[in-house]
């Protein structure tokens, strides 16, 4: 089964304190480590295990500028055959449906079984994956959080929905699935496997070597802009313990024992 | 020219959900001058249908046999043949819009905006929303162009869903426009639900949970939080990503993809406060977060707020409790 993944290199927000710039233009990042967004990264060890087990090949795509290279690099020491960049100044200031425009240029250069995304990345929007197998005219299913193959035509699948349920459908070949995290267990990376594909070269590829006309994409043709970034806020926030660390758990202590959080 | 605005409705069972009002509110957020329809696809929804005439003015209703179980290929073809041009679609953010609402977008040939939480007006073929990036720590205004249409799809609790008065609406039946041509779809066909494995524990009886994040760092960490869960008489619950590691079961997993609880005291240790895991909290329970992380969105919503590191902080709590309760 040829297989395409597509990645996308991410601040690690996680455990991390994120604040807006003086101007709002932009998060301040300047900190912040960047990796494989997680989701995608569940994505391609989905895509490894399945090659493992049926043969076929993994390739990973990402839309970004040449630091993307890294996470590509980093996908393909887990066991990705193949890494492509895409990228081009006309890319920049995409919106979902720009990215998922120079996706598809990029998925009808070959011929591939099986498309991947993560569910979501880092602003949440969760799109790319539906618009990409839309335009593809693909079938698609999200949230995906099981893959079983079935025969060389269709795949049986397990999305994740409300109540910790699983929804089983079954879904014709060639199709586009966003991979929802848990779904397995991405092997760990370490330094000597990133060594190991330090000198593989990666293929960039840019509007014109796509045929992707520079007006379909980027921020002329978006239809949603962010304007900035402000720091919510949702309620009256919580009450903050004061005071030494000794004196912070004696207080809740105390606070847990009058609201009947001590039995 | 007042906008037109759709919005799907989701029900089961014959009940229509909860978002149903909130879509209601959020439109009148979006364009106070706006016509609104709502729209129900199933398989005998008459009353579904009926219920909702009291909240919206028209309701279009799409009946058929094989909808009994909303497959998102085939009510994307049956939408994207009904509604107008530069009609406005409004649908909830869940594990159904999700799966819907991307490519419905490109089929419409209109704008897409993902997991709304508030508007902010109209002005000419602009709206300004406001959504939310980085797990919920920041957020950002948009600006879209909605002169082509627009698929929106709105966070479940965003928008306070408002007492109306009795909109007296009508029931429009679109089943044979909407199927005209024939049932779209077949590339995907829905098998079966597998139900939630039970666990050990029923974290939804709980009334006390210690509920740990992903600040745990390493699985061994987590006989902390056994410890104070042992220490308090509760249990241990948890987040998503502990799950995702395997470190705990699916059915400890509080969120809207897990279970739903309503304990009287939650502590919410390493836990950031996705609007996915806040979902799943009901009832008001007395809440304490423990984060080092003095910006995690947690604290917003939170009773007490601790800022210190866990790992620190949840052993001296255990024996504190042990030694004086």
């Amino acid at each position: 089964m040829e297989i395409l993944v597509c990645v996308k290199r991410v601040p690690d927000t996680a455990e991390n304190e994120i604040s807006v710039n003086s101007s709002g233009s932009d998060i301040e990042r300047g900190d912040l480590v960047y990796s494989v967004n997680e989701w995608d990264n569940y994505a391609v060890e989905e895509a490894i295990q399945i090659r493992d087990k049926v043969g076929g090949s993994v390739t990973v795509v990402s839309v970004g500028d040449a630091d993307s290279e890294e996470v590509l690099r980093r996908e393909m020491a887990m066991g990705a055959d193949k890494g492509i960049l895409l990228s081009d100044s006309a890319f920049d200031g995409s919106d979902g449906k720009g990215l998922a425009t120079v996706l598809k240029a990029e998925i009808e250069k070959g011929k591939y079984d099986l498309i991947l995304t993560g569910t979501q990345a880092d602003d949440g929007a969760g799109q790319v994956g539906g618009m990409l197998a839309a335009m593809l005219n693909l079938p698609y299913a999200s949230l995906v959080n099981r893959v079983e193959v079935l025969d060389g035509k269709k795949i049986k699948i397990g999305r994740e929905i409300a109540g910790g349920n699983q929804e089983i459908n079954e879904i014709d070949l060639p199709c586009v699935l966003s991979i929802q995290t848990g779904i397995n267990e991405p092997r760990y990376v370490g330094i000597r496997g990133i060594r190991k594909v330090a000198s593989v070269e990666i293929p960039v590829h840019g509007a014109s070597a796509l045929g992707v006309s520079p007006d379909s994409v980027g921020k002329n043709a978006a239809k949603v802009s962010r304007i900035d970034y402000f720091v919510p806020s949702l309620g009256k926030g919580a009450e903050l313990l004061e005071g030494s660390i000794e004196e912070k758990v004696e207080k809740l202590f105390e606070l847990l024992k009058s609201k009947g959080g001590i039995k | 020219m007042a906008l037109q605005i759709y919005a799907y409705i989701l029900h089961k069972d014959g009940a229509v959900d909860d978002t149903a009002l909130e879509m209601v509110a959020a439109a009148g957020k979006l364009d106070p001058a706006a016509s609104l329809t709502a729209i129900v696809a199933g398989s005998k929804i008459d009353s579904v249908c009926k219920s909702l005439t009291a909240s919206f003015k028209e309701v279009w209703k799409i009946d058929n046999d094989a909808l009994s179980y909303p497959n998102s290929e085939v009510i994307r073809g049956l939408l994207s043949r009904i509604i107008p041009k530069d009609g406005i679609m409004l649908i909830a953010h869940d594990h159904f819009g999700m799966d819907l609402a991307p490519g419905l977008s490109v089929k419409l040939d209109g704008t897409y905006l993902p997991d709304t939480v508030d508007f902010e007006g109209v002005e000419g073929n602009k709206l300004k929303a406001v959504r939310q990036e980085f797990g919920g720590q920041v957020s950002t205004h948009v600006m879209c162009d909605i002169s082509g249409g627009a698929v929106i799809t709105i966070r479940a609790g965003a928008f306070r869903a408002a007492e109306v008065p009795n909109a007296g609406g009508a029931v429009v039946d679109k089943t044979a426009d909407a199927l005209a041509g024939g049932l779209p779809g077949g590339t995907r066909r829905f098998v079966e639900i597998v139900a939630a494995e039970v666990g050990d524990v029923d974290i939804t009886k709980s009334e006390i949970l210690v509920s740990v994040g992903r600040g745990i760092g390493e699985q061994e960490n987590i006989e902390i939080i056994k410890e104070l869960a042992k220490a308090v008489g509760g249990d241990v619950s948890c987040s998503r990503p502990i799950v995702d590691a395997k470190w705990l079961e699916k059915s400890r997993q509080v969120g809207t993809s897990g279970q739903t609880v309503k304990p009287k005291v939650y502590m919410a240790l390493g836990i950031s406060g996705s609007f996915q895991h806040l979902g799943g909290i009901k009832g008001s329970p007395f809440m304490v977060a423990v984060n080092k992380n003095p910006k995690a969105p947690i604290l917003q919503v939170a009773d007490i707020g601790v800022i210190e590191d866990m790992l620190e902080f949840v052993p001296m709590l255990t024996e504190k409790i042990n030694e004086l309760k």
